[in-house]
C-alpha cells in the first residue's frame, strides 16, 4: 500500500518535471517566434546566427543570463526583491497544471479549475507590487503602481467575460466547458464577449497596445527596472508563460479546446487542434504588438471601467434572461454541493 | 492516481523550488564585483534626489477600492450563474434587484468621476482635440 503511494508520487513528480521543462522550452521557442515575427513585420531577418535559422537563440540568451551578475540595489528590501520574480514564474507554472490539453492530458483535474486559474492569474499582481515597492526606485515604483491598477481593472473585465461561458456550459470545470462546445464553439454565440476577452487578456498580461507600465519613453522598464540576470529572466519567463496560459484559456473558453473544426473521425488529434488554436491566439498577441501604437493611460482605464464592464454585464444578463425563460439552460451537479434552495 | 492535498502541495513546492533553484544556480555561477555606484538606484545617471517611497496619486487607491466592490459582486454572480437551471423565479428576480442596486452605485461612481483617470470636463477635452 505504502509502496503504491510512493510509486504514484514518483510518477507524479516525473510528470510534473516533464511538464515544467516542456513549458519552459515552449516559452523559449515562443520568445524566438516573437522576435522572428516582429522582424518580418519590420522587414528584417531577426536572429539567424545561433543554430539553424536562429533556433537556439533563446537558449543562448537564457544561458548568458544565467552567468550574469545579480544586482541587489543597496536600498532595496533584499528578501522581497528576490521573492517577487520567483512568485511571478511559479504562479504561471502552477496555473498551467490545471489546463487540460485533451480529455486525458491534464495534470490536475478539479471541478472548479476555471475559478482556480482566475485566482492564480490574479495573484500575479502581488509579484508586480512587491517588485516595484522593494526595489526602492522611482521608476520601478511608478511602473508597479500603474501595472497593478491596470491588472486589477482588467481582472474584472476578464471575470465578467467568463460569466456567459459558465452560464452556457453550466460548469466551472474546464473539461466540461470544452465538452459543452461539442456542437458549437462559444466564439459564435458570444462573439462580442470573446473580442472583449481577448482585449482584456492582452491588457492583463501588460502586452503592447497596453504596455503602459513599461512605456520605455516614460518609465525606463517599469517595475523590473532594477532587476538583472536571472531575476529579470524570471519575470520575462513569467510574462510569456502567462501569455501562453491566457491564449490557452481563450482556446478553452471560446474556441472549443481540443475539439476539431469539422466532424470527421479521420483526423482526431486533440493535442494537435489544441496546439494550433493556442498558437493562433498567441500569434495574434505578437501580431498586434507589431502593428498597434501604445494606448494612453486614461484611455485604457476608460475602456476598462466604462465600456467593457457595463457592456459585458449587460450582454450577460441579456443571455441569462433568454436562457432562463426559454428553458435551454444546461443542468449540472453543482446544485447539491452548493445547497441552495 | 489520487488527487489530494499532497499533489497540490507538491506542485506548489516544485514550482517554487524550480524558480528558486534557477536563482541559486545564477548566484553560484555569476561574478560578484559590486561597486557603490552599481548598487545605487537607477535614476538617469544622477544620485537619487529623494526616497522612492513617497506620496502617490490617490486614484490608485480608488481603483483598488472599486476593484474590491466589483470583484465581490462578480464572485456573488458565479454560483447564481452556474446554478441558474435549478433556481426558482424568485431567485432569478432577486439577482436582478441586486444588480439594479449595484447599477445605481455604478452610476453614482460615474457621476462622481471616480472612474475617470484624469478629470477633464467636456469643453476642455474638445479643446484638446
Amino acid at each position: 500500500m505504502l509502496l503504491n503511494y510512493i510509486i504514484d508520487i514518483g510518477l507524479f513528480l516525473a510528470l510534473l518535471l516533464v511538464h515544467i521543462l516542456t513549458l519552459l522550452i515552449t516559452v523559449a521557442i515562443f520568445t524566438l517566434a516573437e522576435r522572428k515575427i516582429l522582424a518580418s513585420i519590420q522587414r528584417r531577418t531577426g536572429p539567424h546566427i545561433v543554430g539553424y535559422w536562429g533556433l537556439l537563440q533563446a537558449f543562448a540568451d537564457a544561458f548568458k543570463l544565467l552567468g550574469k551578475e545579480i544586482i541587489f540595489p543597496s536600498k532595496a528590501n533584499k528578501f522581497l526583491f528576490i521573492i517577487a520574480p520567483i512568485i511571478s514564474l511559479s504562479l504561471a507554472l502552477i496555473a498551467w497544471t490545471f489546463i487540460p490539453l485533451s480529455t486525458t492530458a491534464v495534470l490536475l483535474q478539479s471541478s472548479y479549475s476555471a475559478l482556480i486559474i482566475l485566482g492564480l492569474s490574479s495573484l500575479n499582481v502581488y509579484s508586480v507590487i512587491l517588485a516595484g515597492w522593494s526595489s526602492n526606485s522611482k521608476y520601478a515604483f511608478l511602473g508597479a503602481c500603474r501595472s497593478a491598477a491596470q491588472m486589477v481593472s482588467y481582472e474584472i473585465a476578464i471575470t465578467t467575460c467568463l460569466l456567459p461561458v459558465f452560464l452556457l456550459s453550466g460548469s466551472l470545470d474546464l473539461i466540461e466547458i470544452v465538452y459543452a462546445q461539442q456542437k458549437m464553439w462559444y466564439i459564435l454565440p458570444l462573439l462580442p464577449i470573446s473580442i472583449v476577452y481577448f482585449i482584456s487578456i492582452v491588457a492583463e498580461t501588460n502586452r503592447t497596445p497596453f504596455d503602459l507600465p513599461e512605456a520605455e519613453a516614460e518609465l525606463v522598464a517599469g517595475f523590473n527596472t532594477e532587476y538583472s540576470a536571472i531575476t529579470f529572466s524570471l519575470f520575462f519567463l513569467g510574462e510569456y508563460t502567462s501569455i501562453l496560459l491566457m491564449s490557452s484559456t481563450f482556446t478553452i473558453f471560446f474556441l472549443g479546446g481540443w475539439i476539431q473544426p469539422f466532424s470527421s473521425s479521420f483526423f482526431e488529434a486533440p493535442l494537435f487542434w489544441f496546439a494550433i488554436k493556442t498558437i493562433f491566439i498567441s500569434f495574434l498577441f505578437i501580431f498586434i504588438r507589431g502593428n498597434l501604437p501604445r494606448y494612453r493611460y486614461d484611455q485604457l482605464m476608460f475602456i476598462g471601467w466604462k465600456i467593457f464592464l457595463p457592456l459585458t454585464l449587460a450582454i450577460f444578463f441579456f443571455i441569462a434572461t433568454i436562457m432562463y425563460f426559454w428553458g435551454n439552460l444546461p443542468t449540472n451537479t453543482y446544485f447539491y454541493s452548493f445547497n441552495i434552495s | 492516481m489520487f488527487l489530494s492535498t499532497i499533489e497540490i502541495l507538491l506542485i506548489i513546492l516544485i514550482c517554487f523550488g524550480f524558480s528558486t533553484l534557477l536563482v541559486i544556480v545564477n548566484y553560484i555561477l555569476s561574478s560578484k564585483n559590486n561597486t557603490e555606484e552599481k548598487l545605487s538606484a537607477y535614476e538617469c545617471g544622477f544620485e537619487a534626489f529623494s526616497d522612492a517611497r513617497k506620496k502617490f496619486d490617490i486614484r490608485f487607491y480608488i481603483v483598488a477600492i472599486l476593484f474590491i466592490m466589483f470583484d465581490l459582486e462578480i464572485i456573488f454572480l458565479i454560483p447564481w450563474t452556474v446554478n441558474l437551471s435549478n433556481l426558482s423565479l424568485l431567485a432569478f428576480q432577486t439577482m436582478f434587484i441586486f444588480i439594479f442596486l449595484f447599477f445605481i452605485g455604478f452610476l453614482f461612481e460615474w457621476k462622481e468621476e471616480a472612474l475617470d483617470w484624469v478629470a477633464i470636463s467636456p469643453q476642455q477635452s474638445n479643446k484638446e482635440d
